[in-house]
């Protein structure tokens, strides 16, 4: 692992990226995707957690053909290709919502210390264990 | 590492200010500004959960408090009022600030 950019000018920091909305009523979703592959362009130690409405950005079979939107869903599953692959979703706010784990999309990456073995990249985590991640971080940007 | 979090919409409007109760640590800070200002109100919802808290120093921003008719004899017993330069010295004293949109 190298822990140090390559330009050896940077710290390494933890950045956690909190998703809370929806995905196509407000455009804090999509932004927040935005933001997340730039941030990810400068090699830090990337998170992200999805709780309260925020968990419907996940869901699998989304198509807005008719709203006149683009769907961006797709995109989270190309996060692990920017070595973006810790996304923390909240229990019960699946729960709270009728989702269950299998209606969210799988979303796999390639782990490049263990052989290239495909791999989940989405961890559930209940309210305490996301309130510990929340407290381990050195930046929080909410969206 | 302890985190200032920052709330800015009604309680009555949505869940932003329950959720940042759920998930602060012992240590951290809560601070009410503009619309979140109405949770701090005695005998709300919000101000019986922001109580609920365990080791968690609760805010409000006194010149959002003011301009919405909010005096000190309104507000829930344990909430601190701080002004502009207060908002900035919290921001200081924790290590990171969390804002829940």
């Amino acid at each position: 692992m190298n822990d140090m950019p390559e330009d050896g000018g940077g710290v390494v920091k933890k950045f956690l990226y909190v998703n809370r909305k929806a995905p196509y009523g407000t455009i804090y979703a999509q932004e927040s995707l935005e933001v997340v592959l730039i941030g990810a362009a400068f090699e830090q130690d990337v998170s992200l957690a999805f709780l309260d409405d925020g968990v419907f950005q996940l869901v699998k079979g989304q198509n807005t053909d008719d709203i006149g939107v683009k769907n961006f869903s797709p995109t989270y599953r190309a996060l692990g290709d920017f070595e973006v692959t810790k996304l923390f979703v909240e229990k019960e706010s699946l729960a709270e919502r009728g989702l269950t784990e299998d209606d969210l999309m799988e979303i796999m990456y390639e782990d490049e210390d263990d052989d290239w073995e495909e791999k989940p990249s989405i961890t559930f985590v209940n309210k305490s264990e996301l309130a510990a991640i929340m407290a381990d971080q050195d930046v929080i940007l909410s969206f | 590492m302890s985190i200032l979090h920052t709330i800015s919409k009604s309680p009555f409007q949505n869940q932003s200010l329950s959720s940042c109760v759920a998930h602060a640590s012992s240590g951290d800070a809560i601070l009410m500004i503009e619309d979140a200002v109405y949770g701090a109100v005695s005998g709300t919802a919000a101000a019986a959960q922001l109580a609920e808290g365990e080791n968690i120093s609760i805010y409000a921003l006194g010149p959002d408090l003011s301009a919405r008719g909010l005096g000190e004899a309104k507000l829930a017993e344990g909430i601190n009022i701080v002004d502009y330069d207060g908002f900035v010295e919290l921001a200081v004293e924790y290590d990171k600030t969390q804002s829940w949109l």
